[in-house]
């Protein structure tokens, strides 16, 4: 997963992003990449001193958005996530499915072309787990390729069609990446990457 | 734009989640800079006072009559009739006898410490000094030509040294001033460690990453700086009175407005030096991360 976001480099094999060979790029080059990838840590990452609303505005700001084109979307994902009364409390006071909805938020705010969760469903209750499948079913289909890590085998089978990699013992069981879970739905525009 | 850094909108400052002047640097950088301006005055009055000194003792000279004013007329008109000399004067007695009693307190003034007779006088180039002094010790025999140059230039090479000592201790403070800084902001580094990943992993440039820390630095040295320059100000304003009395000994040196100038600069100076150790520091710690 951290190669995917690059944030390793892989010691062998090679990392291709958005059709760019990004193995050996140089590291001035990769912020640009990464502000095309939204990142749900199962840790959650978010910055302890700053409220919901700046966690949820950071990916925005960083890109350069102007404050009047942070204020909107922010309130909105936040009201999305179920959030809008809590925009301005600090990580720390809020609970591990709050604190999950913040970093969902966050890696979404920007529309982001890939996005990657670790356990995205692991803190919530089933609504917002169907809440966010939905969501990542809507950004896949806007044409977000969306790589999902979890244990949920509810998620899975809620997801038709989704291209399935099973790792047991740090080992990729199916190499060949063709296993999915049936019945696969067809892309307009073809598979995503 | 060069100085974008300088205008970060309230959101960027919350990142760091610090307010300026938490912390060791801002002290640090207020000793430093009163150290630095305490010593560079004391150095620009040296080199003020080692013109002045200079300046006096160029082209004038002074012949030394051992027996007193016996001899002193006949010598005043050897001197006066020389070619090459410009203005003489003899000094009188009760102006030695003031010199000597600053020195020498009321002993200086009594009649029993027998001074020699001096004829004071200012040459023009060319002047043959051998020529002169024959022609003086030949209407008082024993007189003495002295050059002002030669008796203080001992004075004038320990004032020269002790100017380049200044200057030498004013770059080790500025550059203790720069090591502190670089402490300073690695452990602002260190502290923000996790902040600064997450902007990594969101996409955040180096730039952006070290623009936070520069401001916060750069305000942080201002006032350190500025506060030390009211605090040297200060305590050169106290000193003011004794510095006149040495100025009064050494020919009334005294800073010009050009050395006020260069110590006025000195805190600004500090300023820019910390901001941009900071950047470079910064920058230098993040190429170590992917």
């Amino acid at each position: 997963m951290k190669l995917l976001y690059l944030a390793q480099r892989p010691t062998r094999g090679r990392i291709a992003l958005f059709g760019e060979e990004l193995t050996d790029a140089a590291r001035d080059s990769l912020p640009p990449f990464r502000r095309r990838i939204g990142v749900v840590f199962q840790d959650f990452r978010l910055i302890r001193h700053l409220s919901a609303f700046d966690n949820v505005a950071l990916p925005l700001r960083i890109a350069g958005a102007s404050e009047e084109k942070v204020e909107g979307p922010v309130r909105e994902m936040l009201a999305w996530v179920g959030l809008a009364d809590r925009a301005s409390a600090r990580p720390p006071t809020l609970s591990g499915g709050e604190q999950q909805r913040v970093a969902i938020a966050r890696a979404v705010i920007n529309r982001p072309e890939l996005l990657v969760a670790d356990e995205p469903t692991g803190n919530v209750d089933s609504d917002m787990a169907q809440r966010l499948l939905h969501l990542f079913t809507s950004l896949n289909r806007l044409g977000t390729t969306v790589v999902v890590a979890t244990h949920d085998i509810g998620l899975i089978s809620a997801t038709p069609g989704a291209q399935m990699i099973r790792l047991e013992n740090g080992t990729m069981l199916d190499p060949t990446g063709t296993l999915r879970n049936p019945p696969p739905i067809a892309y307009p525009r073809g598979e995503p990457e | 734009m060069m100085f974008r850094w300088l205008f970060t909108s309230p959101s960027e400052r919350r990142l760091l989640g610090a307010r300026p002047l938490q912390g060791p640097t801002p002290w640090v950088i207020a000793i430093m800079t009163f150290s630095i301006m305490i010593v560079a005055a004391a150095g620009l009055a040296l080199a003020e006072t080692a013109g002045v000194v200079a300046a006096g003792a160029e082209a004038r000279y002074s012949v030394q009559i051992p027996d007193g004013e016996r001899n002193l007329d006949a010598a005043v008109r050897a001197v006066g009739s020389a070619p090459g000399v410009a203005k003489v004067e003899p000094v009188p007695e009760r102006e030695m006898r003031r010199i000597l009693e600053r020195w020498l307190g009321p002993a200086g003034a009594s009649a029993d410490l027998p001074i020699p007779a001096l004829i004071s006088f200012e040459a023009r180039p060319g002047l043959d000094l051998a020529a002169l002094e024959r022609r003086v010790q030949a209407v008082a025999p024993g007189a003495r030509l002295i050059a002002h140059g030669d008796t203080l230039a001992p004075l004038l090479r320990s004032l020269r040294a002790l100017q380049w000592l200044a200057f030498g201790l004013v770059v080790l403070l500025a550059s203790a001033c720069a090591a502190a800084v670089v402490l300073a902001a690695r452990g602002a580094l260190d502290t923000h460690r996790f902040t600064i990943d997450v902007m990594h992993g969101i996409g955040a440039t180096d730039l952006q990453v070290t623009h936070l820390f520069q401001r916060k630095i750069a305000i942080d040295a201002l006032i350190g700086s500025l506060a030390g320059a009211v605090a040297a100000a200060l305590v050169l304003l106290a000193l003011a009175a004794g510095a006149a009395f040495a100025g009064d000994l050494m020919g009334g040196a005294t800073l010009g407005g050009l050395d006020l100038a260069v110590l006025l600069l000195i805190p600004l100076a500090l300023t820019a030096l910390a901001t941009w150790v900071a950047r470079a520091a910064v920058l230098a710690a993040l190429r170590t991360a992917l």
